[in-house]
């Protein structure tokens, strides 16, 4: 995946432990984006009995016919979906959000913003979310209460098991 | 699941394909059983398919004989003990007949129905098989066939009394379902795996008019969404329903009306729903239902709920549920609901994840309550780590499925030869596994031929074409050679990676009890075609894709295809010619080809993309549609 959260300037990528030399993310942005597309592709596939189209690919991946050999119905939803009950303090619903569907930080915010309609602020490292009244947290597999870009996305996506956007009133620590 | 347990079932009752040939005395060998047992039965006892006339015999002394062996042979299920039964001699071969009430059709094109009804006069349950496996795959083009059109139509003539229909990737429509609900008034149960062809409305119109319905189980089928509530149409008053599975239809379901199909249904043992149904609704069918053994969970998400409303106690409804020992669904898994469970796992045995993208942290928690569970589905987000811990308290796993996450060739794969080592370690009783990986290493397959010598089910699918062993470079002969060597039970095999000749030599000689073979990818030449088709004595079943086989391959099996239940070779090197050569060489098999048409390209003419050959009774079926030519 690639690492290029960029939240209001501050670049995430300084936080990630990563193996590797630097550089070449580039490359790694592109096969991302085909295998993105890609993706898209296949979750947003009807299923036309033995269409090929679904077969047809970005110019990146090859992609044979029935190969590998998964039935259509695990196909399409095979990315799993992964909801996390999200809550606004204040808002009258819970929503829930499906995980897989965000790459990043920047479009996880912006779609926590579109569903409750609130503006986040602009977060730093050191100060977290500042400019709005809202602060998003989450529950990580710990049972811990963390600030939404504090880690890397991918740990954050896989141990992230509730959000709640907070008022700033009740979170003087963040 | 529920398709495997079928599958099972099924095959115990298949009708072992001998013949009556009648005339000719019953000896161990392969002497000449009537091709209609061959393919009614389609079993390990397959045979020759050499057809004789009864010749005129002296009656059998004592009719009165016949009776007495009526009453004996209703209580023979076992197909290889009907089968010889059938060929002691006429008047056996007639009373088997009238007391066959369970029949096993493995390719609805090896025989025509007016043979089927001809012969056997009592039929209650019939299981039907049409299209070849690898047509889910998209190998194979629309609309080819396996209609059970004219099958629903000569058994509803022959057959009143019929009350069982099984059928798997047949081409079922509407029309079929409201003739089989007409003419059948006691029928019992309906299972569709993998069909296509119905909506909706067909489903209403048979659950309205199957008043003594039991099972109605739709498994990974195509149902087009017809917008008619289906579940309401089911009729007033208590149901006989024992099973209900509509897992795979895709589109809303009326809660209300499922609650109360549900209430009114005491016998419901099984009920699998939809994605369509909430947790909250789920919770709700529970505790109406706390009698269910199998549960298909749906989607187990909730809907978006007012906050601060109390949440149902799901851990409760699971604890009222002391019967439950199959848990499947989980298609929109929120992740935190899951140890809702909890109370039901250390009494599973069959348990299936693998609509659901579940991390490590996420399964250990309850994979480790597990103890008592003989088959586990999963995608392979729980990774090698997962596998571990299945691998450490699931020690009496019988069947392993781990589904690609992300099926493509170049991805990564959360598990490895780490995973299939740990699982091989701590699941000694292992007995089916298919594992889906991007590579593998010979010294983890050669573990699992030694670790688990009750294997009978070996699929491998290294998505990575070609991939040789990613350690030590080598291919994975050794592997797989390891498997057929170790592995005496095995009867189902599937290859992948970087495979020589060589191993097939070693798969066609050691194989000595396989009957399916799925090859993808594989071997240098022609002889590794040889290898397999002059080696597994048993093979019923060989589909192959994208190998360098040709016709001199092909035509090393000619002394055996009348024996198999079919053959297909898709993007191999076969050309027209030879497959015709075959085709004209054996009048009791039939020889399609079909793909893409290349008349553009002179050189390629010649060259087949698929061939799919199979034995029959009577010749070339008369729906083949255009693009298939019969040679």
């Amino acid at each position: 995946m690639a690492y290029e959260e960029v939240i209001n300037g501050l670049n995430l990528k300084d936080t990630e432990l990563r193996l590797g030399l630097p550089g070449g993310e580039e490359k790694e942005q592109d096969l991302e984006v085909s295998c993105v597309r890609r993706n898209k592709r296949q979750f947003h596939q009807t299923t036309d009995e033995h269409n090929l189209i679904e077969e047809s690919s970005p110019p990146s991946k090859t992609q044979i016919v029935g190969w590998p050999p998964v039935r259509s119905n695990r196909k399409n939803n095979n990315k799993g979906v992964s909801y996390v009950k999200v809550s606004m303090d204040g808002a009258p619903y819970l929503r829930k959000i499906d995980l897989k569907m965000y790459k990043n930080y920047p479009e996880l915010l912006k779609a926590l913003e579109n569903m409750f309609k609130f503006t986040i602020g602009e977060y730093s490292e050191r100060e977290g979310y500042k400019g709005s009244g809202f602060v998003p947290t989450y529950e990580d597999k710990d049972g811990d209460w963390m600030l939404v870009g504090d880690v890397p996305w991918d740990m954050f996506s896989s141990s992230c098991q509730k959000l709640r956007i907070m008022k700033r009133s009740e979170s003087p620590a963040l | 699941m529920k398709e495997d347990r079928s599958e099972m079932a099924a095959k115990d009752v298949e009708l072992d394909p001998r013949s009556a040939a009648i005339s000719e005395p019953l000896s161990s060998s392969s002497s000449s059983p009537a091709a209609f047992n061959a393919v009614v039965s389609a079993g390990n006892k397959s045979r020759s398919c050499k057809s004789s006339l009864p010749v005129t015999q002296p009656p059998c002394p004592g009719h009165v004989l016949e009776n007495v062996l009526e009453n004996v042979l209703q209580f023979l299920t076992c197909r290889r003990d009907r089968n010889a039964v059938s060929l002691v001699c006429r008047s056996w071969y007639r009373v088997e007949a009238q007391t066959r009430f369970e029949v096993f059709i493995g390719n609805c094109y090896s025989l025509s129905p007016s043979r089927l009804t001809r012969r056997f006069k009592g039929v209650r349950s019939l299981l039907l098989k049409g299209k070849p496996r690898f047509a889910d795959f998209n190998l194979m083009p629309p609309d080819w066939g396996a209609q059970f059109a004219p099958w629903v139509a000569a058994t509803a003539m022959a057959y009143p009394w019929l009350e069982k229909v099984n059928l798997k990737r047949m081409f079922v429509t509407d029309d079929d379902l409201a003739l089989l609900a007409e003419s059948f008034p006691g029928f019992k149960e309906l299972i569709l795996r993998c069909c296509e062809g119905f909506g909706t409305s067909g489903i209403a119109l048979f659950a309205n008019k199957c008043r003594q319905l039991k099972v109605l189980d739709l498994i990974e089928s195509e149902v087009t969404d017809d917008e008619v509530d289906w579940i309401s149409c089911f009729p007033e008053g208590e149901t006989h329903l024992e099973s209900l599975s509509f897992e795979c239809v895709e589109s809303p379901i009326n809660f209300k009306a499922l609650e109360g199909l549900v209430l009114r249904s005491p016998f419901l043992k099984k009920l699998r729903t939809s994605r369509f149904v909430s947790l909250e609704e789920l919770h709700r069918l529970m505790v109406q239902a706390s009698q269910l053994t199998s549960l298909g969970t749906g989607s187990f998400s909730p809907n978006d709920v007012p906050q601060g409303e109390q949440e149902p106690d799901y851990a409760s409804a699971f604890r009222a549920s002391k019967s439950i020992v199959c848990l499947s669904g989980f298609r929109e898994l929120t992740p935190e609901y899951l140890p809702a469970i909890s109370p039901v796992c250390a009494n599973l045995t069959s348990l299936n994840l693998s609509y659901a993208n579940i991390s490590p942290d996420i399964l250990k928690p309850i994979i480790r309550n597990c103890h008592n569970i003989r088959v586990f589905w999963a995608l392979d987000s729980i990774c090698d780590e997962g596998l571990q811990a299945v691998a450490a308290t699931c020690k009496e796993l019988r069947e392993l499925r781990v589904f690609p996450s992300d099926p493509l060739e170049d991805s990564e794969s959360p598990v490895s030869a780490l995973g299939l080592q740990a699982i091989s370690e701590g699941c000694r009783k292992l007995e089916s596994i298919l594992y889906f990986c991007q590579r593998m290493t010979n010294g983890a397959v050669i573990a699992m031929s030694e670790n688990c010598p009750q294997l009978t089910v070996f699929r491998l699918c290294i998505m990575g074409r070609y991939r040789p062993d990613h350690v030590t470079g080598k291919p994975m002969d050794d592997g797989f050679g390891a498997i057929v060597k170790n592995c005496k039970k095995l009867t189902r095999l599937a290859v992948s990676g970087l495979l020589t000749d060589e191993a097939f030599s070693i798969i066609g000689e050691h194989g000595k009890l396989i009957r399916t073979l799925s090859v993808a990818f594989a071997g240098d030449s022609d002889m590794a075609l040889r290898y397999i088709l002059e080696g597994c004595p048993k093979l019923q079943k060989l589909e192959i894709r994208d190998c360098p086989f040709g016709d001199v391959g092909l035509r090393s099996g000619m002394h055996r295809y009348h024996n198999m239940r079919f053959v297909w070779m898709s993007y191999c090197r076969l050309t027209r010619g030879g497959c015709r050569d075959i085709a004209h060489a054996l009048p009791s098999v039939v020889a399609e080809v079909f793909g893409s048409d290349v008349d553009d390209d002179d050189d390629n003419a010649d060259y087949v993309e698929t061939l799919y050959m199979y034995r029959s009774l009577d010749g070339a079926r008369k729906d083949a549609p255009k693009f298939v030519t019969i040679l």
